[in-house]
């Protein structure tokens, strides 16, 4: 049974607390039980907590398979981006160096390319993957465009990605706020400095800047 | 028995060892025989969780989504909880203190560690009278077995002398809410706030400490809230958050005493609420008159215009939402800190209505519940006072006792401990609670635990503490037995039993009336299960401000849990407190809160600085706290091979600032000392802490404890320990770091 088009990923690094249930819970996933297909970035700790999931985004022209020499590497119809089959992955290591997200991983024991499959085993029979059934912050999120534009009106999802000259789209969304707040903190300064309160007020420059580069 | 180093081999046998998912739990073929629906055993959120079952072992966990709470989401520590059965330093059989044996402790029959267990508390109590044999007790058992524990000290042991590890954890908490609310219990349930336009978090690290609780904050956020966290780290919460306060360690009560004064001041008040459901607001008004801004900035070290924001988001708010935990709790004020935060919100109005919100966040599993019925040293079952003559009548009538027979309060864990010292308790049985670990300056409780005459342990592994015990008996594991808990909401939910105790382990509750026997004292001590104990806690509580009367297993199982106060069995229960024109049985129609006249309390809330604060020769401010794979002390948790990964040893966290001047780079061994003790370990260099402040996670023994250096000096009126505030040096380890010492 094809995962239901109706059901789609998103990720909210914003709302990410870098709790690793994540990546303790992949590991459960039947159809990779003992390993962890999801990544948990840490990005600098020194001046933040902050940390991002980093799922497989499941892209429509996977690089991963583009680049496969074996063809080992399917995307089936459902739109999911499938782990390597093992008669075929040669172990090369194309997929691992290619992947824009850093996604694919290789397994040196079993000479296999593995990867975050939206734990198919259990997104192809109705339910949730794993990661995003325990995300204790529902930075992982799995359901329907309606339910996450109910639940999150300050966010929106984009689907699209560029890599220098390379753009991509992909399957997961990925959850950017409408009015981003500070990104790191100097607790030292900030006991001198007025609060962040209200005083961005308008739209993040940041966010300018990606709609300025043809996000959507 | 007196110990010196543990002998080497008793590691070996004992552990820690981490367990790994192998065979059954790894093979993904493998078709459970059943699946139980129960709750994580990490935490007083207490979330919901499917146990895969195959050959009586627990092989996996499914995420429950039908459980209203959680709805599937879990924390690291709920994934791989089903790790912590079939262990190999599980005890599945008694062990007596044997130094001639390997890891000093001989497997001996259960019948024959009983009856040396009542034989030495027999001796001791003959010897030295019945007070001097004590009791600790643990919040993460069962209502059950907390309940059956208060009963069997008070009843069997008739000593007066049992506390419980909750005396580190809800105590602060627990008394602020009884002295201005009459009743201790979060006022309002966690759904409460999706409601709220403004969330104030203070002292409580939810990412690590309430996980769950994440989601809820977010989702207010999206709908447009403000979040303001109070606390000395930029937690993940923090990050995020509207409004940072990053305060000094135990100056909780100028800040809210500033924000009162503030709301004073700009008439941000609800008058109709102080007049109609209030006394003292005179008094409290008077009492923080003197905190302007200004000073409450110099006394937190938070900027004044970040504390004047505060006060008018909280001021013209319409609806609120404030919630703390330890980070104001654990201290030497804890109590007049919480009554500071219950000033605003009673000034506010904002309680009794939807996303109208005020509540404490428990932090062990059963830290509500466990705090009810009667393990504490002042209470009976139903949160009734052992002082109180008519509570004393009426519980002692259930009990079938005289109620002159029943002993006086006693005294709190810490005290239990120096009485221990100064050898007036000469006897303890300990259940769910590893002191060694968990108290503060614990080189104390070492020497403290060396002395006892005879020590009797009831755990599932071999604690640190235990490790002092001259009996040891195997108990249960969470899912090796079945009761209820009540979470941090009040919610009363069903633990079901998943899988039967190995071996020669017994669920906690047949031991301790296995003890009662051998005593040949076992009137009131032949419960044949959970519920037919829980069938006299029922009764029990009947009429007191915890009232189970109306609870039963099945309507919890149909229910989803019930929030009490619920009297009767047609009882709806009551997820929010204090609403108006509801009923309790203090006040009596009078009003919603649970005093004679129906109303809340103002109570002046001073500002006191910690214990001890820094000099010249301890510069800095230590505070402690949980990291979100382990558990209190860590000894089901540095168990569990994937959350010891996760965070296998305990570090300190470090502002650059302060880094820089002891010449410290990230990585680096550095010593803290404080007039307690001193703990080597690796510094972490965050610009995410206070310059003034250095952070230590606590869950280790040993060498690695952060416990060695913390202050045991205790609340006046909770006696909970000051873990949030010491003074502390900091210094580069010599030579490199060294060799570690080993636990």
């Amino acid at each position: 049974m094809p995962v239901p088009e109706s059901q789609e990923f998103f990720v909210d690094p914003g709302r990410c607390i870098g709790c690793n249930a994540c990546v303790q819970a992949c590991s459960e996933c039947d159809t990779h039980k003992g390993y962890s297909m999801i990544q948990l970035d840490i990005l600098d700790r020194a001046s933040s907590p902050q940390t991002i999931p980093v799922v497989c985004m499941h892209c429509d022209s996977p690089t991963c398979a583009e680049v496969c020499p074996a063809d080992a590497i399917k995307r089936t119809a459902d739109g999911v981006v499938q782990s390597a089959r093992k008669p075929r992955c040669i172990a090369c290591n194309n997929c691992v160096l290619a992947c824009p997200f850093g996604v694919p991983k290789m397994n040196t024991g079993m000479h296999l390319m593995m990867k975050c499959d939206m734990c198919y085993d259990r997104t192809s029979v109705g339910k949730k993957p794993m990661c995003a059934s325990v995300c204790p912050s529902q930075a992982l999120f799995y359901g329907t465009r309606e339910q996450i534009e109910k639940l999150r009106p300050s966010s929106r999802p984009i689907h699209s990605f560029r890599f220098g000259q390379q753009e991509i789209t992909t399957k997961v969304n990925l959850m950017v706020p409408r009015r981003s707040a500070l990104v790191a903190l100097d607790v030292g300064a900030a006991l001198r400095l007025a609060p962040a309160g209200d005083s961005a007020g308008g739209v993040d420059p940041l966010l300018d800047a990606m709609d300025g580069g043809g996000l959507q | 028995m007196t110990l010196s180093a543990p002998p080497e081999p008793l590691a070996d046998r004992f552990g820690p060892h981490p367990s790994r998912s192998i065979g059954l739990r790894l093979d993904a073929g493998a078709a459970p025989d059943r699946t139980v629906k129960t709750h994580c055993c990490f935490c007083g959120q207490q979330c919901g969780i499917k146990l895969l079952v195959k050959d009586e072992e627990v092989i996996g966990f499914e995420p429950w989504m039908e459980f209203p709470f959680n709805q599937g989401k879990l924390c690291p520590k709920g994934v791989k909880r089903y790790l912590q059965g079939a262990h190999p330093d599980r005890l599945t059989t008694a062990y007596a203190a044997d130094p001639k044996a390997p890891g000093g402790f001989e497997a001996i029959a259960y019948e024959a560690a009983i009856e040396r267990a009542a034989a030495g508390i027999a001796r001791v109590q003959e010897q030295y009278g019945a007070a001097a044999f004590a009791c600790l007790s643990g919040a993460s058992l069962t209502i059950e077995k907390s309940y059956l524990m208060g009963k069997f000290a008070r009843v069997c042991l008739k000593t007066p002398n049992i506390d419980y590890n909750g005396r580190l954890c809800m105590v602060s908490a627990g008394a602020a809410n009884k002295k201005a609310f009459g009743i201790d219990r979060a006022a309002n349930p966690t759904s409460d706030i999706l409601g709220a336009e403004l969330i104030w978090v203070s002292g409580a690290n939810i990412a690590e400490c309430a996980p769950i609780t994440t989601d809820y904050i977010w989702q207010a956020r999206e709908n447009g809230a403000k979040v303001i966290v109070v606390d000395p780290r930029l937690t993940p919460i923090a990050r995020n958050c509207d409004l940072f306060l990053p305060i000094r360690p135990g100056a909780d009560a100028a800040l809210f005493a500033a924000v009162l004064q503030l709301m004073i001041e700009n008439d941000w008040l609800d008058h109709g609420f102080i007049r109609d459901h209030t006394t003292g607001f005179e008094a409290v008004a008077a009492s923080v008159a003197k905190w302007t801004p200004r000073r409450a900035a110099e006394v937190t070290g938070i900027a004044e215009r970040a504390i004047r924001q505060a006060a008018e988001w909280w001021g013209k708010a319409k609806t609120s939402f404030l919630m703390h935990a330890r980070g104001i709790e654990h201290s030497s004020h804890g109590v007049a800190n919480c009554l500071g935060a219950i000033n605003i919100v009673l000034a506010s109005g904002r309680i009794g209505r939807q996303g109208c919100a005020y509540a404490t966040i428990t932090g062990q599993g059963n830290g509500q519940g466990g705090r009810e019925h009667g393990q504490k040293c002042d209470q009976l079952p139903g949160a009734r006072d052992l002082a109180n003559p008519d509570h004393r009548a009426y519980v002692a009538g259930v009990w079938g006792v005289s109620p002159d027979e029943l002993p006086q309060p006693g005294v709190d864990a810490y005290e239990i401990i120096r009485k221990i010292d100064r050898g007036e308790i000469r006897g303890l049985l300990s259940i769910c609670f590893n002191p060694v670990v968990s108290l503060p300056d614990n080189a104390f409780v070492r020497q403290a635990l060396a002395k006892l005459d005879f020590y009797v342990a009831i755990d599932f592994f071999l604690n640190e503490s235990a490790r002092y015990a001259d009996v040891v008996l195997p108990g249960s594991l969470h899912e090796e037995d079945e009761g209820i808990v009540t979470t941090t909401e009040g919610r009363v939910i069903k633990i079901n039993k998943a899988i039967a105790c190995p071996g020669e382990a017994r669920e906690d509750w047949r031991i301790i009336q296995d003890v009662a026997r051998a005593l040949g004292r076992p009137r009131g001590f032949t419960f044949d299960s959970p519920r037919a104990i829980l069938e006299e806690l029922r009764v029990a509580s009947k009429g007191g401000i915890a009232d189970y009367a109306g609870i039963t297993y099945e309507r919890l199982e149909a229910e989803n849990g019930i929030f009490w106060p619920c009297p009767t069995e047609d009882h709806p229960g009551t997820p929010r407190l204090f609403e108006e024109g509801s009923w309790n049985p203090i006040a009596r129609g009078t009003g919603p809160f649970y005093f004679p006249d129906g109303r809340a309390r103002f109570v002046v809330a001073p500002s006191t600085p910690p214990a001890e604060v820094p000099d010249e020769e301890y510069p800095l401010i230590l505070t402690t706290g949980r990291v979100v794979s382990h558990f209190l002390s860590g000894e089901q948790t540095r168990r569990i091979g994937p959350l010891n990964d996760q965070c296998p040893e305990p570090y300190i966290e470090v502002h650059p600032q302060t880094a820089e001047r002891l010449g410290l780079a990230d990585g680096d061994r550095a010593t803290a000392r404080t007039r307690r003790g001193s703990c080597t370990l690796a510094v972490r260099v965050v610009r995410t802490i206070r310059p003034d402040t250095i952070f230590i996670p606590y869950h280790w023994p040993g060498a690695r404890s952060a416990n060695q250096l913390t202050n045991a000096a205790q609340d006046p009126i909770s006696k909970i320990p000051e873990y949030k505030a010491c003074a502390v040096r900091l210094q580069k380890a010599e030579g490199a770091g060294g060799p570690r010492r080993e636990d």
